[in-house]
């Protein structure tokens, strides 16, 4: 479609410039331009215009006629449940990152410890919840959350320990979106450690074991040092999105109970589609911005080194 | 000298030579048994969709072991399979999925090809700049985008909201900047010398593209093709703010929305429907593993 805009206009260029015209679709830089403009529109169209609109939006009013000013954002200060979601976001992003982090280089390591026949089938069975659609997996988190057939309060019953209200209670209920951003993000690091793990050469670890170092040594002093780099961006990526995410909170406990599981992305979805105000849904995901500006930095900073390094 | 000392030193160590493989042996053991934890914490909620799937209602709600089929039927399949509603659905997701699929990589890869061959003014500032686009999630852009899309209707009379070819526009903001990414990987991967052999053999750009580097990036373009239909089909968020007839819904939303009847969770239905939804994506991983995770490590992807 984008391209029969660019023959029409391309045909109604006068005449007489004919030959130059021709002469200039030649060109090799003309050639590229046309070859990614589809790219540029669609950039600026659906992702940079949106981006800064969403700026004059948190500024109008709920009905969308009249400029207020920052009093969108003076208005969320003194709410005590936006205090709760800053808060929540944070809680929800550091945590599920750190644990995602440590329970992939834990079970990257198993994998890679085991002979290298076998390696292949573990690592594709337990990258299994990555590919599962995290819709799809929410909802088996729910129906294994259910308040009165829990599967898991029925193991834990044969224990006679009493039934966990997974999605009532508030600390429970933070808990359980936690667990299930884990659950789907660990393999995701699981892969990426273990793909720097196969890089670091064995010589090293040879080297560091003639020299007497013991397991806890080698990953101090070898695996960390050479992994830093990937292990940086892989959380800084997973930082990203999981201070964005949206369809853990938003199945499992929508926001609730009270309000008290909300992050940026459901409250800004439940004020903006579900209760009318837009303007005030811009508002809130708006305030995810400092945090992502600050890790793209940083990823941007480690591509532009690798790239020069190369 | 030197090599004395280590020949002495490794037949010195030769008696420890035993403990050490055995302690190997141990830590073999010990990964396995860590690895076996891991999968049943990993596989624990598939495998529980599946059981419950194979239930009847009574069962599910009868008081025996929720972990265990005693009576399985497929009726919970048979049920879906002939519904309308799941059908439609169902076709929904794959026609949005394979045209996003299109769309996206009749954008990304002749895009890919221009910045990572052909400079242009400012195509080292657009690469970063698409890089940095794949940086800003969706749940930033919903809003605004929600409103543009209510403005274009009063401009243009052209109702966009809550159809399904809406997700045709959305859907490649998120597909295009990261194939686009990782398809500039793989063809500045290419050695310069190939595609210098085909101009001076009088190819032109375009043939150079589809002859050269579209085969010789072949890994990279199903690699990115998988990604492309992975993240559209499992997409969220943009079909459940946009859309919201019944017969317009994808399969995420659609399950979520209508098995989810008032109060009443027919939860044998619902971990069917969302076993089947999550089936094509895990098929295409199953046989395309490989390529599966080439994508996910190339670009240091979302996580």
């Amino acid at each position: 479609m984008v391209d029969a805009v660019i023959q029409g206009i391309d045909a109604r260029a006068p005449a007489r410039k004919r030959s130059s015209l021709r002469k200039a679709m030649q060109r090799k830089s003309t050639v590229a331009f046309l070859m990614a403009l589809p790219l540029i529109l669609l950039i600026a169209l659906l992702v940079i215009y949106p981006a800064f609109y969403s700026l004059h939006l948190a500024t109008l009013n709920k009905s969308m006629e009249r400029f207020v000013g920052l009093s969108n954002f003076t208005f969320l200060f003194k709410r005590e449940t936006f205090w709760m979601v800053v808060q929540q976001s944070c809680i929800f992003a550091v945590t599920a990152v750190i644990f995602k982090a440590l329970i992939g280089f834990i079970v990257a390591h198993f994998v890679h410890n085991i002979p290298s026949k076998g390696q292949r089938k573990w690592r594709g069975m337990l990258l299994v919840p990555w590919v599962i659609p995290p819709a799809m997996s929410c909802l088996a988190w729910l129906w294994l959350f259910d308040p009165s057939y829990s599967a898991f309060n029925w193991i834990f019953a044969l224990f006679g320990i009493g039934p966990v209200s997974w999605t009532g209670d508030t600390n429970w209920a933070r808990f359980s979106v936690i667990l299930i951003n884990i659950w789907i993000g660990a393999p995701f690091f699981m892969i990426m450690y273990l793909a720097a793990l196969k890089s670091v050469p064995e010589q090293l670890y040879e080297a560091a074991e003639i020299d007497g170092a013991n397991w806890w040594q080698r990953i101090w002093y070898v695996t960390l040092p050479m992994m830093r780099n990937i292990i940086a961006i892989t959380a800084l990526f997973s930082l990203i999105v999981t201070f964005a995410n949206f369809d853990i909170v938003r199945i499992i406990t929508a926001g609730g109970p009270i309000d008290t599981t909300h992050v940026f992305a459901t409250w800004s979805f439940w004020l903006g589609i579900q209760g009318g105000d837009i303007p005030l849904g811009a508002c809130v995901s708006l305030f995810m911005v400092p945090i992502l500006a600050v890790a793209a930095t940083f990823i941007l900073r480690d591509i532009n080194r690798r790239g020069s390094e190369v | 000298m030197a090599v004395a000392t280590v020949a002495s030193s490794s037949a010195a160590s030769r008696p420890k030579y035993g403990s050490m493989s055995r302690d190997r042996t141990w830590a073999l053991r010990w990964s396995y048994f860590f690895l076996v934890l891991f999968a049943i914490f990993f596989l624990l909620p598939p495998v529980y969709m599946i059981i419950t799937s194979l239930k009847t209602s009574n069962e599910i709600s009868a008081a025996t072991s929720p972990w265990w089929v005693y009576h399985p039927t497929l009726e919970n399949y048979t049920g879906l399979l002939t519904s309308p509603e799941y059908l439609t659905f169902f076709r929904n997701s794959a026609l949005v999925s394979v045209f996003v699929v299109t769309l996206t990589m009749l954008i990304s890869v002749p895009a890919a090809f221009a910045l990572s061959r052909m400079r242009f003014w400012g195509s080292a500032t657009l690469a970063t700049g698409v890089f940095l686009t794949y940086l800003i999630p969706e749940t930033l852009l919903f809003l605004p985008l929600f409103k543009m899309f209510a403005m274009f209707k009063e401009a243009t009379d052209i109702e966009l909201i809550n159809r399904w070819w809406v997700l045709l526009i959305l859907y490649p903001t998120l597909t295009v900047p990261f194939c686009t990414w990782i398809m500039i990987g793989y063809f500045a991967s290419i050695p310069k010398e190939l595609d210098e052999a085909a101009l001076i053999d009088g190819a032109s750009w375009m043939q150079t593209l589809t002859k050269i580097f579209i085969p010789v990036a072949l890994p990279g373009l199903i690699a990115a093709t998988i990604f492309a239909f992975t993240v559209s089909w499992a997409q969220f968020l943009y079909p459940l703010a946009f859309t919201t007839s019944v017969d317009q819904l994808v399969l995420p939303v659609g399950i979520i929305t209508s098995l989810v009847k008032a109060d009443v969770y027919n939860w044998g239905q619902i971990m069917t429907g969302a076993l089947l939804g999550a089936a094509p994506p895990l098929i295409i991983y199953a046989f395309l593993m490989d390529y599966y995770i080439a994508g996910l490590t190339a670009g240091a992807t979302k996580g």
